[in-house]
């Protein structure tokens, strides 16, 4: 069976900072992604990203992700494994199972940070089973991965920076989009987004929902309508609009099916997204040297994903004793300003108080 | 504070867009930049790009932009910055009856130079026709380009957008 000193599930920006963090104290490390190719959700991010401007700000999701990709390439400690799933981890027995190309197989990791990102909601509307029904990220990946327009005309549900994204890049992609509809009083994404899609026409309709999507054989068309307080349609309050294509983007949970497998302590936090794992200050798990990163943590950004990344990776190194102490004391505390700094602003409320949630938890845990 | 209207629209209120406008003297001297970002949001581009200093320096990741006139010579390259695509400069000396409006544009193919345009409001509306001046393209290798429309004068702080009428300029190769 293969062995490895940390392996890393997920090569998004969190897994591969992990990665490079973990490689530069010559901790050899593997990679997998059930992609071919590492970059996570960042491949397909054609738009600017938000940040520092020493941190790749500035610059488009798809450039960073190519950058990232070159330093794990070019790192001779970092091993990465695509088109590879891992399946399970049994920590008794200490074995992670992956699914490669050639079959199922086994590999011993000494740590192992799970860096899975998230999967997308589902809303529940008649007709959303209809061809024509897409995520934000199928759409995304169809224009931005494959150069396919999804269709004509799209009706956009959620406003946040996702639902805002991708609607920008579909007119980019010459799709028009109909409207943006949000159920909530106030737009969720930040308002630059939304002004830069007002400025190109898009109604962005606050409190309204989608009644139904109609049509034969795929969607042809969908009605939306006002709501009230309690998210109940207004009758009387419908508008049809002539659109093929209905995207949902009404947020991410994370993908943590893996973590509850291996039998990590999950919590149900809402304001990170559903149901997280409770981990420490260095991004362990409640299992031993099992560590999380990124969006499978909670539901933030790219650049919170990598100095998450970069911790998680530190940590790991650390506890295989190759960190010299003084270094990881101010190292750990440099990432944890750095997370501290960008969360400090009105639009990370949510969050901030969705991870003082896990640490009373963790507090709780600690004193029993 | 943020307001309420820029949230549900999209569209900043009044008292936002005043609150951008240089004092009359100031807009008589030459072109200023006009930055439209509202809300704090974790990201600092533009302090970086401006070479001028007229973009005071951020003290957290999460402040909102100011702008020291003084300083700002309407050069432009802040525009091109920010991932918002929350800056433009305006230059109300440009003629007697016109003004040259600088936006943020990420569509192809580019405008040619020249080329007429239709100029669109914050809500995507029409309001006028103008022409291409200038189309700096985006740094390779995916920069944000840059085009200087003619606009007339009175719509200086109304158009932030424009549809292209005649197509020239790079295309995607
Ligand atoms: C439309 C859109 C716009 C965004 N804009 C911004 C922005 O402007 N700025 C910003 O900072 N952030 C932005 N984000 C958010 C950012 O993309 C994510 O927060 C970030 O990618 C999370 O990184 P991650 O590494 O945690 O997860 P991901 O990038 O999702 O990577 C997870 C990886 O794990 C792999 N994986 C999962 N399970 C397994 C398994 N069992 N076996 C093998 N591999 C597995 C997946 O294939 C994937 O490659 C945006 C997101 C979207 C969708
Ligand atoms: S227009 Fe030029 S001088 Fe003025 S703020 Fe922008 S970069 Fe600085
Ligand atoms: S770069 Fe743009 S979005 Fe970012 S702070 Fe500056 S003006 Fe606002």
């Amino acid at each position: 069976m293969k062995k490895t000193e940390v392996a890393i599930v997920g090569a998004g920006p969190a897994g591969i900072c992990a990665a490079l963090e973990a490689a530069s104290y010559g901790v050899e490390v593997t990679l997998i992604d059930r992609g071919e190719a590492p970059g996570g959700q960042l491949v397909k991010q054609t738009h600017k990203f938000f940040g520092w401007h020493e941190k790749s700000a500035g610059t488009r999701g798809i450039i960073i992700a190519q950058d990232l990709a070159k330093k794990a390439k070019e790192d001779p400690n970092i091993y990465f494994l695509g088109s590879t799933e891992a399946l399970g981890y049994y920590q008794d027995d200490g074995v992670l199972l992956v699914e490669t190309p050639d079959g199922i197989k086994g590999i011993k990791p000494e740590r192992l940070v799970i860096a899975a990102g998230a999967s997308e909601k589902m809303l529940l509307f008649p007709g959303n089973d209809l061809p024509g029904v897409y995520g934000a990220g199928a759409v995304q990946t169809l224009m931005n991965v494959y150069g396919v327009r999804p269709g004509q005309n799209v009706l956009m549900i959620g406003s946040g920076n996702i639902g805002l994204i991708v609607s920008y890049q579909l007119v980019q992609a010459g799709v028009h989009v109909e409207a943006v509809v949000e159920g909530l009083p106030q737009i969720g994404g930040y308002a630059v987004h939304a002004s830069k899609i007002r400025r190109l026409g898009i109604p962005i309709l606050t409190r309204h929902s989608i009644k139904e999507a109609y049509g034969g054989r795929y969607v042809e068309g969908a009605v939306i309508w006002e709501i009230d307080d309690n998210w109940q349609g207004i009758p009387g309050t419908e508008q049809d609009l002539k659109v093929d294509v209905v995207c949902l983007a009404v947020g991410l949970s994370p993908l943590c099916e893996f973590l509850w497998q291996a039998g990590a302590e999950m919590s149900y936090i809402p304001a990170l997204g559903g149901f997280v794992p409770i981990y420490d200050e260095n991004m362990e798990t409640t299992l031993k040297g099992v560590y999380v990163a990124g969006d499978v943590a909670s539901i933030e950004e790219a650049s919170t994903a990598m100095a998450e990344g970069y911790l998680a990776g530190l940590a790991a190194a650390h506890s295989l004793g190759k960190v010299p102490e003084d270094e990881f004391k101010s190292k750990k505390q440099a990432y944890a300003t750095e997370l501290e700094q960008l969360r400090a602003g009105p639009t990370s409320e949510k969050i901030v108080s969705g991870l003082s949630v896990l640490r009373e938890q963790i507090g709780k845990r600690v004193s029993l | 504070m943020m307001d309420d209207v820029l949230l549900t629209t999209g569209i900043p209120s009044r008292e936002q867009i005043e609150s951008r406008v240089p004092p009359k003297e100031r807009r008589e001297k030459g072109p200023f930049v006009v930055i439209e970002c509202f809300q704090e949001i974790p990201c600092d581009p533009c302090y970086h790009s401006c070479r001028f200093g007229a973009i005071r320096e951020f003290e957290s990741i999460n402040d909102i932009p100011e702008v020291d006139l003084d300083k700002c010579t309407g050069c432009g390259i802040c525009v091109g910055s920010c991932p918002g695509l929350a800056i433009f400069v305006v230059d109300e000396t440009f003629s007697e009856t016109e003004c040259l409006i600088a936006l943020p544009y990420e569509f192809i193919p580019l405008p040619a130079k020249g080329g007429e345009v239709l100029l669109l409001n914050r809500a995507g509306e029409e309001v006028g026709k103008g022409k291409v001046h200038i189309v700096v393209p985006g740094k390779k290798p995916a920069g944000t380009s840059v085009i200087w429309v003619r606009a007339p004068k009175e719509l200086s702080m109304e158009v932030r957008n424009v549809k292209v009428l005649t197509e020239g300029g790079a295309r995607c190769e």
